[in-house]
């Protein structure tokens, strides 16, 4: 393993490449990953160009760097029992839902804004509202624009696979280099009670039938892709009681038709959101279910968990939403000047940044590497991005959560924390919102917070903690966790069990 | 007969627009209207409405009364 005493030149380079392709979510034993426990000689040197500055495919890259949705494609060519497009309360955020559509030229223009504004934005995906390969002439025309007008930025696109395998081709030939497809089922008898029915060859096919067809569609895509050297990343919405057991399943089929890296989500359902899920009461998993399936699936293959299950049309790092600074009225009025040498610029500063950050965090393991203790905690950490606590808690719109033991840090997810749109949420009852939230951490590491806060966190049996204001998150997780285990150790505290905490369901408020 | 969008049901999401055998559907103020002259309820080309088939929002293209029921030639 890398990291200990290991010396040799070449696999220190490894280790260097390793994490600054930015994958690095696990730190144990200095084994570099994405969001997962991969060895990097699983990743060849071309894999991790292309995904160390994609904030979707790299949990580290997700802290420095930007994405944006532009809604292209309206139409869709299959129902789900968990998607309702008509539904659109601006403030909500949820795949499928977008404020206005586009045209690729109105798109287009649109990317170019936000790149010379955001010069961190990296990458442009197609992600519906409907199904992009369900509007193809929509979707490749935007992609054909985009790759003439602003080459460095990377091109993505999300399906759920129907339609894919007519496509890969085209998508081949536009350099769209990763392509995510949502797979919630491997076996029909599952499909039937996640799919009303699908559009296929000019029928509407419904019951088991249409999801076998679909998961035939989806395998035969999923190879394809791999055939053509694209890399695929797996979404799978987990659904109590329907699929959740199931899709360990469906992690060991897509491993082995080449995906690189799966994404299980939790079910959002809400009977305001008008689905069936929502209007039947299925519920959505807590937090600990989720990361339970998330860790069972670790070992087989690479998990995403910083995934914020985000609009159609969201711009910016991942726990943000900009969309609202560039609507087509605004786009159209600004005097848009795309400099790549200046986001290339911007760009270096931002990788410095981040090698410092890895560089802080490998120091302060090293000394970890003489301890071991089978004591994990989760620490919740408020943050407006580039790796640092450096978010009041009580403006935090979400706490990311860490894993850290004597093995290194480790991202295990982020939980959103901002007022439900519907009434009856006043500010008196944020705070224990709040604590629901991240009820299984042991601490919350803040740039700031108020003593009335604190006191009930305190209460709650969560330290907040307010010294490691402005300082890099993973190198603060490991400094914390050492003085945890001396307290430990002394008898000032005893290490307990932190319980379940709930997953946030409803819509939210931006502002 | 032909069929009509319901248009307060109407997402506009377009997929109805492309599988028209007719093209006889269109977007207008924000939704889309088929053209009751161009309908042929997909006689003669499928089994089955195309629109009616493809519609993510059930009971929004339905049977326009209006109009007697098309035959084919």
């Amino acid at each position: 393993m890398l990291g200990q005493n290991q010396t040799e030149p070449l696999e220190e380079m490894m280790q260097q490449i390793a994490e600054y392709k930015g994958c690095g979510t696990s730190s144990e034993g200095g084994k570099a990953s994405c969001g997962s426990s991969s060895a990097p000689e699983d990743m060849a040197p071309e894999v991790w160009e292309k995904v160390k500055n994609h904030p979707c495919y790299s949990e580290e890259a997700h802290h420095h760097y930007a994405r944006m949705h532009v809604a292209v494609a309206p139409a869709c060519n299959i129902q789900c029992n968990y998607c309702n497009r008509k539904y659109d309360c601006a403030n909500e955020s949820r795949p499928g839902v977008v404020s206005e559509k586009l045209t690729p030229e109105q798109a287009s223009k649109k990317v170019l804004a936000v790149a010379s504004t955001i010069p961190q934005m990296t990458v442009l995906g197609i992600a519906g509202p409907g199904d992009p390969l369900a509007n193809p002439e929509k979707t490749f025309k935007t992609f054909e624009l985009i790759s003439k007008s602003a080459p460095d930025i990377k091109l993505c696109l999300s399906t759920n696979g129907l339609a894919l395998p007519d496509h890969v081709e085209t998508i081949k030939a536009f350099n769209v280099d990763h392509v995510t497809i949502t797979i919630n089922m491997v076996d029909p008898e599952v499909g039937q009670y996640i799919y009303p029915w699908i559009f296929w060859k000019h029928k509407r096919v419904t019951g088991i039938e249409a999801a076998r067809i679909l998961t035939e569609r989806q395998m035969l895509g999923l190879e394809m892709l791999t055939a053509a050297g694209i890399l695929c990343k797996v979404n799978s919405v987990m659904i109590p009681g329907i699929n959740d057991r199931h899709l360990v399943e469906v992690n060991r089929a897509v491993k082995s038709r080449g995906a690189f890296l799966h994404n299980i989500m939790p079910l959002i359902s809400a009977p305001e959101h008008g689905t069936v899920f929502g209007l039947n009461g299925q519920r959505g998993p807590t937090a600990q279910e989720l990361k339970a399936l998330q860790d069972d699936c670790e070992g087989e293959m690479n998990m995403m968990r910083h995934c914020r299950q985000c609009r159609a049309d969201a711009v910016g790092l991942l726990g943000e939403d900009r969309s609202a600074e560039f609507t087509t009225e605004k786009i159209m009025e600004m005097d848009v000047q795309y400099d790549i040498e200046k986001r290339r610029a911007y760009q270096e500063i931002v990788e410095q940044d981040r090698q410092e950050k890895v560089a802080a965090r490998n120091a302060e393991l090293l000394e970890l590497e003489k301890e071991y203790s089978d004591v994990k905690i989760l620490v919740a950490v408020a943050t407006k991005g580039s790796g640092r606590i450096n978010e009041h808690f009580g403006h935090a719109s979400e706490f990311q959560i860490y894993e850290v033991g004597t093995e290194g840090t480790k991202f295990v997810g982020h939980r959103r924390v901002d007022l439900y749109c519907q009434g009856g949420y006043g500010e008196e009852d944020a705070l224990p919102t709040v604590i629901r939230a991240i009820n299984d951490c042991a601490a919350v590491f803040v740039a700031k917070i108020g003593g009335c806060p604190k006191d009930e966190l305190r209460a709650a049996g969560i330290d907040p903690v307010e010294k490691y204001a402005h300082e890099f998150i993973e190198q603060s997780a490991v400094r914390y966790f050492k003085e945890y285990l001396g307290k430990i150790r002394s008898g000032e505290i005893v290490h307990v069990d932190r319980g379940d905490a709930d997953i946030r369901q409803g819509a939210y408020i931006a502002a | 007969m032909a069929y009509k969008i319901i248009s307060s049901q109407c997402t506009a999401c377009s997929a109805c627009e492309p599988e028209c055998p007719n093209v006889a559907i269109y977007e207008k103020d924000g939704t889309f209207v088929i053209n009751p002259k161009k309908c042929t309820e997909c006689i003669g080309y499928f089994d089955d409405a195309q629109c009616v088939a493809v519609c993510p929002v059930d009971n929004t293209c339905v049977i326009d009364t209006s109009y007697p029921r098309y035959q084919a030639a």
